[in-house]
């Protein structure tokens, strides 16, 4: 692997950069490897580089039917945080906002982490109680997350309307300064690169089309679109495809998939400082490095595939963005695109075994699951190469919904969906 | 947006409408003699499906009934829409492809 440094940055700009080789190799598959992942989102190359950097799998492969970080890694609003409830989720979320903060080192690639805070609005007595909840929860988890008033959130966010003037005016916030964004493609890059330098094949447009099981039924392989693989372990982490995969397998789970949208704007000088989102009237913004503003609508109701939404979805985001933020009401959308997530009941993930022997799954992320990517493959890397959950994801079975031990966060997005 | 042919009042916008999960779920006859699993199941197990759904629709903001639908998840055409109480249509021939023409 290249390594890059100031000095490498320094030697190329005086050799005219030619010097840089690709960031990955375009690797084609073998007959037969020890692990193979389904999925090169940032969740799979995770859950690849950690195999390969912690548990010394590096015979192993990504598969990708399209490109890498082509799916719901490149089509997010790339919030961080981790002020989540429940005592197993916070464990979770926290673990991965802990790989974020060293991550640009640990995988010597700029994923441009920016811990710039994360401000959870409040518009009824209501959503002041929840997050006050939250806030003591968090507390006693070792979280951070703080109450702010109006004036302090204003403070905090100056392009913030407090007004009494609006149908819901703004109540309190709930703020995790630790919270902030990354930059997405980075991080599937970067976790590209890292895994490739340890051996892993990466393996883009091959898509999955058959699970192979031997006669006690433990996967023995995969079907590809470039042919079939030997294997004796296959984790699954294909978001919104999940069903279809495990499908494959004869396995059934507890997921619907639904499009999710997005927007940008067009891109402006710094004037929003940090992430807001508002679960009551469905606003969710931040600022990318690149000046756009960047704004999460909600899912559509009913189950798709089609990675597209109804446009009445981010018109209504739209309406809640001018109330809060008056300044932008001028400003013109340039883009907006779905991708589709894959829902539990509970909107927690599920990442376990499953019930075919060899067979791990990483799934039902739903509405916010790029935030976790470091923890997702970390502990899921662990599950593949022990056979058995590392103690944080433990709790988050398949059995759960037999067993009525619900990790029941009702929206893993902080916004309703 | 979806323009959803409601049985009883015809095409709406999608607006008016909720999407009111998968069809054709029975609660259980017994419920004390079913097992976790099978609770489970009829709690939380729904079709997936990438193709042809069969799920119910209600016409909230309109006569308030509710309806079933086959709709394709991968172009989100609906081939049909049929009262609650009918049989689940066989599919004509092959589904058609692209969004309503």
């Amino acid at each position: 692997m290249q390594k890059f440094s100031a000095w490498s940055l320094l030697k190329e700009a005086f050799g005219g950069q030619q010097g840089w080789q690709p960031q990955w190799r375009r690797a084609a598959p073998k007959a037969e490897y020890d692990a193979i992942i389904v999925g090169g989102g940032g969740h799979g190359l995770g859950a690849a580089y950690y195999l390969a950097a912690e548990h010394g799998l590096t015979n192993i492969a990504v598969v990708e039917k399209g490109w890498i970080g082509g799916g719901n890694t490149g089509r997010n609003t790339t919030i961080i945080r981790s002020n989540y409830l429940f005592n197993e989720s916070a464990q979770l979320y926290d673990h991965s906002v802990k790989l974020w903060e060293t991550l640009s080192q640990v995988l010597n690639y700029n994923v441009m982490f920016s811990p710039r805070g994360v401000m959870m609005l409040a518009h009824t007595v209501h959503d002041v109680q929840v997050f006050k909840r939250h806030i003591h929860a968090n507390r006693a988890n070792g979280v951070d997350n703080e109450w702010l008033t109006p004036e302090e959130a204003k403070a905090f966010c100056p392009p913030l309307n407090i007004g009494d003037d609006i149908r819901y005016p703004v109540m309190g916030a709930a703020l995790q300064r630790r919270g902030g964004t990354a930059r997405h493609d980075a991080v599937a890059w970067g976790y590209a690169r890292a895994a490739d330098a340890l051996g892993v094949d990466i393996i883009e447009n091959c898509e999955v089309t058959g699970i192979r099981r031997d006669a006690n039924g433990a996967v023995e392989g995969i079907e590809t679109t470039r042919g079939s693989i030997r294997t004796r372990k296959v984790g699954v982490s294909a978001a919104g495809h999940s069903s279809v995969v495990l499908g494959m397998a004869g396995v059934k789970l507890p997921l619907e998939s639904f499009p999710l949208q997005a927007l940008v704007s067009e891109p402006v000088k710094p004037a929003f400082p940090c992430v807001v989102m508002s679960n009551s009237i469905h606003a969710y913004i931040s600022q990318s490095d690149k000046g756009e503003l960047v704004i999460g609508a909600s899912s559509d109701s009913y189950n798709s595939y089609t990675q597209r939404g109804s446009l009445h979805i981010n018109a209504h985001t739209l309406a809640a963005i001018c109330e809060l933020f008056p300044a932008f009401r001028r400003m013109r959308m340039l883009r907006n695109w779905g991708g589709i997530v894959d829902v539990t009941p509970d909107r927690s993930p599920i990442i376990a075994k499953t019930p075919v022997k060899g067979l791990y799954v990483n799934c039902g992320w739903g509405t916010g699951g790029f935030k976790a990517t470091p923890g997702s493959g970390h502990v899921f890397a662990h599950t593949i190469a022990h056979d058995e959950p590392h103690p944080i994801n433990a709790p988050f079975t398949i059995e759960r919904f037999r067993d009525g031990l619900l990790i029941d966060e009702a929206a893993a997005a902080a916004v309703a969906h | 947006m979806l323009v959803i042919h409601c049985p009883y009042c015809g095409p709406r916008p999608e607006l008016e409408f909720r999407h009111c999960g998968q069809a054709h779920i029975a609660r259980p006859l017994d419920p004390s003699a079913q097992t976790a699993d099978e609770w489970g199941e009829y709690l939380y197990l729904r079709e997936n499906p990438k193709g042809m759904h069969a799920e119910r629709w209600r016409h909230m903001h309109g006569c308030g009934r509710f309806f079933n639908a086959l709709r394709d998840t991968t172009t989100d055409f609906f081939v049909t829409t049929y009262k609650c109480g009918e049989p689940r249509p066989a599919l004509p021939g092959t589904a058609p492809v692209g969004g309503q023409r």
